[in-house]
């Protein structure tokens, strides 16, 4: 599908209109991966900007090495424009401007939309950021700092707010950041496809550490992870066994609305 | 030369003079703080200084100075102030003492924003300034509200008073088709100064009275929002790099004309499609710089359209200055140099914004060095270099001397070397993922060699701006005689002595009915 949004070139501006209407009936049934998604998106839009450099480059070279001062060229003989081609040099330009801009923001709007719905099937992570953390907390009420285990095919969501300044959870392997801040839930998602590490780190100015404040995704096969979790469920259980009166099952926190 | 006269002095070419002096100096702090922060990344962990903050310093000293204390002075104080009434046929501006006023109030915030370097606890918010961390910070963010509201302030004077000049004094026969580009560029800078400044000196003042007063505009907490600030903050500062784009293209399409003795390619296209284009769209893509704040996604969508529909005038005005070297007669001078310079940097500025104008593309490049490579691209090295080449084009009428040619090309060829080399680096490393604002990069080993390659880029390109500066000084000590029209233009800041007298022309300049600024008849 994505493919045939973007060899259809004839229809520029007419699939820009039908953007919204395409983004709506998408209905694919296999999860998607934005981070694929932005790496094709990206190259096509270098690609295309680098055809329009070096056609522009080229055309000023020439221009430059055709009109250089010599003997026979002391003034220059720019055209006298007539006033149908002035327009036309304005009205002309406009049009491949504005179709280049339509084209290249229906593709975009296309995978922003990838970015903003969250798959249904997914695990919800609380993310508070602050100076200089990332606390992680689990639908169970598990916690972790700085470390986020996730197992492998799942989408991960992370509702996002900070206890003091803006953080931005950047996480360069899969193409997502995005703010947090006190008193606001941002969120983002993500599709760790297989099992590896990912770094993660603050792309938002927050104060003196700013540079230091980097973490991890580790992504572990579903059932390293179901043991994982399983693990540590039982050391929080064991944390709060102590307190005499809580029995351990009412600890864990609600898992969080399915809402978007 | 008369040290009284230069203080109390109302001439506009000198109080022009004066905004350049200040500016280049500004320039010159600000790019040692730019050398020290490459030598700072030049290895992983602490190069030559092992405090943070010390770094975050030199970051916010480099952005702020470089922007308002460098580049809108120099732009429209030094450029709008030394040429418009020469190039409009003027005697002086409408408000000499006004204007005189505009100067000083730039000194006084340039000495505010250098008093940086000698208080205990220097301001470490970044030029941006965002909340909550500037008011909460140990840093001295009263010292970030007063030197923007003095720079501010003392350009929106500087606004008001040539809008009027343009407006009333132009000479008999200088119909608004026969304006300079430079003046359309500029007077538009001043129009979108005027109503978006107001707006950064609200969200400045804002951030140090919660920081202060004990207000809480945006703190949540109290029934605040950390959000306004940035829109606050950008609803100025985008139309700021217009500010400064506007008037640097303008110095380039003069350049550009004069030295390749060409007519501007279809004027009423630059001027009503490009400049005014700009105009119209400046105040509604403030929110490209927050794709990533958590911004309302209705919002993120409709500025992607607005932003990228930018590329619309700025394309109109790159075919103007494109289409004026077409059959032109170039010659290859140092200003014309730093003209052609300006095309191509430019253009890579230009396009590798692209990708920067759709929130989904940005998800994964905002707020890394991709966006740090692309502004300087665009704005910081396009903006220098057309600065540089605009002081060279109108050095013999400053001086009524000539630099040396020599120098001029071989400073232009090492900062166009060096440039290059640093951001195109940096829009590298960007896109593999190195944020900006890092004073180290402990966890990004693999960027240690980019990182290098960029300092010594740098210490290259610095070479180069300071072997132009001392050609600049060298030239008015002792360059050659000039002539009064060394480049044979017909744009009138050519048709008096060099350097003008007080006053600009004995009796006031009269143009001939088929007079035009860019009208080149054969030497
Ligand atoms: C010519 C040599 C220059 C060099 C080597 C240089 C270098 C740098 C570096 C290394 C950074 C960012 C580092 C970081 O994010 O940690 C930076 C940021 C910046 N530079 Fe430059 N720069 C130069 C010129 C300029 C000029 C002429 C301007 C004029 C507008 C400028 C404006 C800025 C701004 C606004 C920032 C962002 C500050 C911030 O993040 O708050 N730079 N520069
Ligand atoms: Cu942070
Ligand atoms: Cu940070």
């Amino acid at each position: 599908m994505h493919e045939t949004i973007r060899r259809g070139a004839a229809g520029l501006a007419a699939l820009f209109l039908s953007a919204p209407a395409w983004a709506a009936a998408k209905a694919e049934p296999a999860i998607p991966d934005p981070a694929r998604d932005w790496d094709r998106l990206w190259n096509e839009v270098i690609f295309d900007i680098t055809i329009i450099g070096i056609l522009f480059a080229i055309v000023t070279a020439w221009f430059i090495w055709q009109g250089r001062r010599r003997p026979g060229n002391e003034v220059g003989a720019s055209p006298k424009l007539s006033p149908a081609s002035a327009v036309g040099w304005v009205v002309i330009p406009i049009f491949v401007f504005l179709s280049i801009d339509l084209y290249t923001a229906a593709n975009g709007w296309v995978l922003w939309n990838t970015y903003r719905d969250v798959p249904d099937k997914r695990l919800e992570i609380k993310l508070e950021s602050g100076m200089y953390s990332w606390d992680y907390t689990y639908p169970n009420g598990v916690r972790t700092q700085n470390e986020l285990v996730v197992p492998a095919g799942m989408p991960v969501v992370l509702r996002m707010t900070s206890r003091d300044t803006l953080h931005s959870h950047y996480i360069p392997d899969f193409r997502v950041k995005e703010d947090s801040m006190p008193g606001r839930i941002t969120y983002l998602w993500f599709n760790p496809t297989k099992p590896g590490e990912h770094i993660v780190t603050c792309a938002e100015y927050c104060g003196v550490m700013h540079g230091y404040m980097a973490g991890r995704i580790i992504v572990k096969a579903p059932e390293e992870y179901a043991a994982w979790i399983k693990g540590e469920e039982t050391k929080l259980a064991a944390a709060s066994a102590p307190e005499p009166a809580a029995p351990a099952a009412s600890k864990p926190a609600k898992p969080a609305a399915k809402k978007t | 030369m008369n040290l009284k006269e230069w203080i109390f002095t109302t001439d506009h070419k000198r109080v022009g003079v004066l905004y350049l002096i200040g500016s280049i100096a500004a320039f010159a702090v600000a790019g040692i703080m730019a050398m020290l922060m490459r030598i700072e990344l030049s290895t992983i962990g602490p190069t030559i200084t092992a405090n943070p903050t010390q770094y975050n310093v030199w970051l916010y000293t480099h952005g702020a100075v470089m922007i308002l204390g460098f580049q809108i002075p120099a732009l429209t104080g030094f450029f709008a102030n030394y040429c418009i009434p020469l190039m409009i046929g003027a005697k002086d501006v409408a408000f000499p003492r006004v204007n005189a006023l505009s100067v000083w109030l730039f000194y006084v915030g340039v000495i505010l924003a250098l008093l940086t370097f000698f208080i205990p606890d220097p301001p470490d918010v970044m030029w941006t300034g965002y909340p909550p961390y500037s008011t909460i910070t140990t840093g001295n963010t009263a010292m970030y509200s007063f030197t923007v509201l003095i720079l501010g302030f003392a350009s929106i004077i500087g606004g008001v008073n040539f809008l009027t000049t343009v407006a009333y004094m132009r000479a008999p026969g200088i119909t608004l088709n026969k304006l300079n580009i430079f003046v359309w560029c500029t007077l538009a800078a001043f129009v979108l100064q005027l109503i978006f400044v107001p707006v950064l000196g609200t969200a400045v003042s804002l951030i140090s009275m919660d920081k202060y007063l004990g207000t809480n505009f945006f703190d949540p907490t109290k029934g605040g929002d950390v959000l306004t600030y940035q829109n606050l903050f950008w609803f100025y500062s985008h139309p700021a790099v217009y500010v400064i784009f506007l008037p640097f293209i303008g110095v380039v399409y003069e350049i550009i004309s004069v030295h390749a003795r060409n007519a501007v390619f279809n004027y009423k296209m630059v001027v009503y499609g490009g400049v005014g284009g700009i105009v119209l769209l400046a105040g509604e893509v403030w929110v490209h710089h927050l794709y990533v704040s958590g911004m309302a996604d209705w919002l993120r969508i409709g500025q992607m359209v607005t932003t990228l529909l930018i590329s619309i005038p700025v394309g109109l005005m790159m075919i103007g200055l494109i289409g004026t070297l077409y059959k032109g007669s170039i010659a290859f001078n140092t200003p014309m140099l730093y003209g052609l310079g300006v095309v191509f940097l430019f253009l890579i500025g230009g396009l590798t914004g692209i990708p920067l104008a759709v929130p989904s593309l940005t998800l994964g490049v905002s707020d890394t060095y991709y966006v740090v490579g692309h502004f300087h691209y665009v704005m910081a090295v396009a903006g220098t270099f057309a600065i540089f080449g605009g002081v060279y084009h109108w050095f013999p009428k400053m001086t009524g001397k000539m630099y040396n040619e020599f120098w001029g090309k071989l400073g232009f060829w090492l900062t166009f070397v060096g440039v290059n080399i640093v951001f195109w680096i940096m829009m590298d490393i960007g896109v593999q993922g190195m944020p900006r604002r890092y004073y180290d990069y402990a966890h990004f080993p693999q960027f240690e060699s980019a990182h290098q390659w960029m300092t010594a880029g740098a210490a290259v390109l610095a070479v180069g701006f300071a072997i132009a500066v001392l050609n600049w000084i060298m030239g008015a000590i002792n360059g050659k005689p000039a002539g009064d029209n060394p480049w044979n233009s017909p744009s009138l800041e050519w048709t008096t002595v060099s350097p003008p007298p007080h006053g600009n022309w004995p009796s006031p300049p009269a143009v001939a009915e088929d007079w035009h600024p860019y009208g080149y008849k054969k030497a």
